[in-house]
């Protein structure tokens, strides 16, 4: 088994009298998509503001790239991007300026030129010179990850990317997510949503209560339920199914 | 080094803001002008200063009152930036965190000396007029550049810390009021004593008399170096409160 690119062990932390997370344990390889599962309040924010330095543990350790994200956040800061819970694009400047900015902010030696490819990339180049507050949300969502990929980072994190999109918003950002992932970068996301766990994911780990209750690949977590059994029942079209076949746009299933 | 690119990069994205949103610029001097006007021509024949001529008088404190409103919006800017989570992303990448904050802070530097020069050129229109040298200018224009900074640091700690954007600006109303109750209007020694006393011992008025006495071009005494005093003591201890207050929210 090769060496974990992240490692986080017996990882704790309260507010006040609030144990939001109390011991969690990962492992993630290098180059997985790893989907961290949880409701609301389950503590998937706070894991990721541990493991990109903006906030600091109780108890525990969290090494990444064999870093550590309390003596050596700077380090840690060098090998991560952050695609937080709301998209953090600067509505008053345009795509491109947005990208521009953190490409110089990484010490891109081309920005504009890096940039322009992203815009392509993404899908954002018709875009690119309006003001990103005239973007619709997917196309926000996009942008934000585009900006988390300037620097090439070995590590993503994607707190909750879907979160507040319409469904072709939520198709637009899978399709971006499953490409990154093709690209060898190291992904952690989390979600609220079964189907974009089973949908995006290599690895799942559910989170309940501060603690990983489960652990492993969609087939390992199959297998924790009792075997299948067939029953018949008639297939009502989903209501996203209808919106679909409306709109006249298909799902990209992998 | 690093640092210093960084901190022009993000101050570059900032100077943006206010360019594609003059109106902060206007908005801040709009309502010193309308003082100015409002005590020049509607109160200022009833104020007797002992100086000829009241424009003149007034200037100063004018410019103090434009810098007390335009550093709100330092506190919005940033409240609105931690709001957003781009703070969260500066902050999870390789910048020094003090890069960020020295952004916005020069950011209101830049819009609050272009307000001031909006303002000083209305002066102008309405008969303001100096004997200053380009000494005491220089003077003049460090005092209010220390000023400037002293409450941009302030406005940092409320842009931070504020639950909502009305909390984050306002702050700056007691320091919008403050210089009401200095020499700024009336010279204070028509003021009953407990007024006075504080009118006397209150940052605003040793920076006016200084301000005041550099641009007529008369001896400034010991005004400046209490307006010195003032400014780099509150610009420092907020300083330190602001990236005390950074470092740990983030």
């Amino acid at each position: 088994m090769p060496k974990p690119i992240i490692r986080v062990t017996n990882l704790k932390k309260a507010f006040k009298d609030n144990k939001v997370l109390r011991g969690v344990n990962l492992e993630i390889q290098k180059g997985e998509i790893f989907a961290l599962l949880g409701s609301n309040g389950a503590g998937k924010t706070t894991i990721i503001q541990i493991l990109s330095t903006l906030l600091t543990q109780d108890e525990g350790t969290v090494t990444i790239n064999d870093f550590d994200t309390r003596t050596q956040a700077e380090k840690v800061r060098e090998s991560i991007s952050l695609t937080g819970q709301f998209a953090a694009v600067d509505v008053m400047l345009t795509g491109r300026e947005n990208l521009e900015l953190i490409a110089k902010l990484r010490q891109d030696p081309n920005p504009k030129q890096t940039a322009n490819d992203l815009l392509k990339r993404f899908g954002l180049d018709d875009a690119a010179d309006r003001r990103t507050s005239t973007y619709s949300g997917g196309m926000t969502r996009r942008l934000d990850i585009a900006m988390s990929l300037l620097g090439t980072p070995a590590v993503i994190f994607l707190d909750e990317p879907t979160t507040g999109l319409d469904p072709e918003g939520r198709i637009e950002v899978w399709k971006t997510i499953k490409e990154l992932a093709n690209s060898g970068t190291t992904i952690l996301l989390t979600t609220q949503y079964l189907n974009e766990a089973e949908e995006l994911a290599d690895k799942i780990a559910i989170l309940r209560g501060g603690k990983i209750i489960a652990n492993g690949t969609l087939g390992e977590l199959k297998k924790m339920l009792p075997p299948a059994k067939k029953e018949y029942i008639e297939k009502q079209p989903s209501l996203e199914e209808i919106f679909f076949a409306i709109t006249g746009k298909k799902e990209t299933k992998s | 080094m690093k640092a210093l690119k960084d901190t022009f990069t993000l101050l570059g994205r900032s100077l943006k803001h206010i360019l594609r949103s003059p109106d902060t610029i206007i908005t801040v001097a709009v309502m010193p002008i309308a003082f100015m006007l409002l005590f020049v021509y509607v109160f200022g024949g009833a104020i007797h200063t002992g100086a000829g001529n009241y424009v003149n008088y007034l200037l100063p404190g004018i410019l103090l009152i434009a810098v007390a409103s335009g550093v709100s919006y330092t506190a919005f800017r940033l409240f609105m930036d931690m709001q957003k989570g781009i703070l969260s992303r500066f902050n999870s990448m390789p910048i020094k965190r003090s890069s960020v904050l020295w952004s916005h802070v020069l950011t209101s530097v830049v819009s609050n000396s272009i307000s001031l020069a909006v303002i000083i050129g209305v002066a102008l229109i309405m008969g303001f007029r100096s004997s200053a040298s380009i000494l005491e200018w220089l003077a003049v224009i460090g005092i209010l550049l220390l000023f400037m900074l002293a409450l941009t640091w302030l406005a940092v700690i409320p842009g931070l810390k504020a639950k909502s954007i009305d909390g984050a600006s306002a702050f700056s109303y007691p320091l919008i009021l403050l210089p009401f109750i200095s020499s700024a209007f009336v010279p204070t020694n028509t003021m009953p004593t407990v007024v006075r006393v504080f009118a006397e011992n209150q940052p605003v008025t040793a920076i006016v008399n200084a301000v005041r006495s550099l641009l007529s071009s008369s001896p400034v005494a010991s005004d400046i170096w209490i307006a010195l005093a003032w400014c780099l003591g509150i610009g420092i201890i907020a300083y330190l409160f602001a990236v005390r207050i950074y470092k740990r929210i983030a």
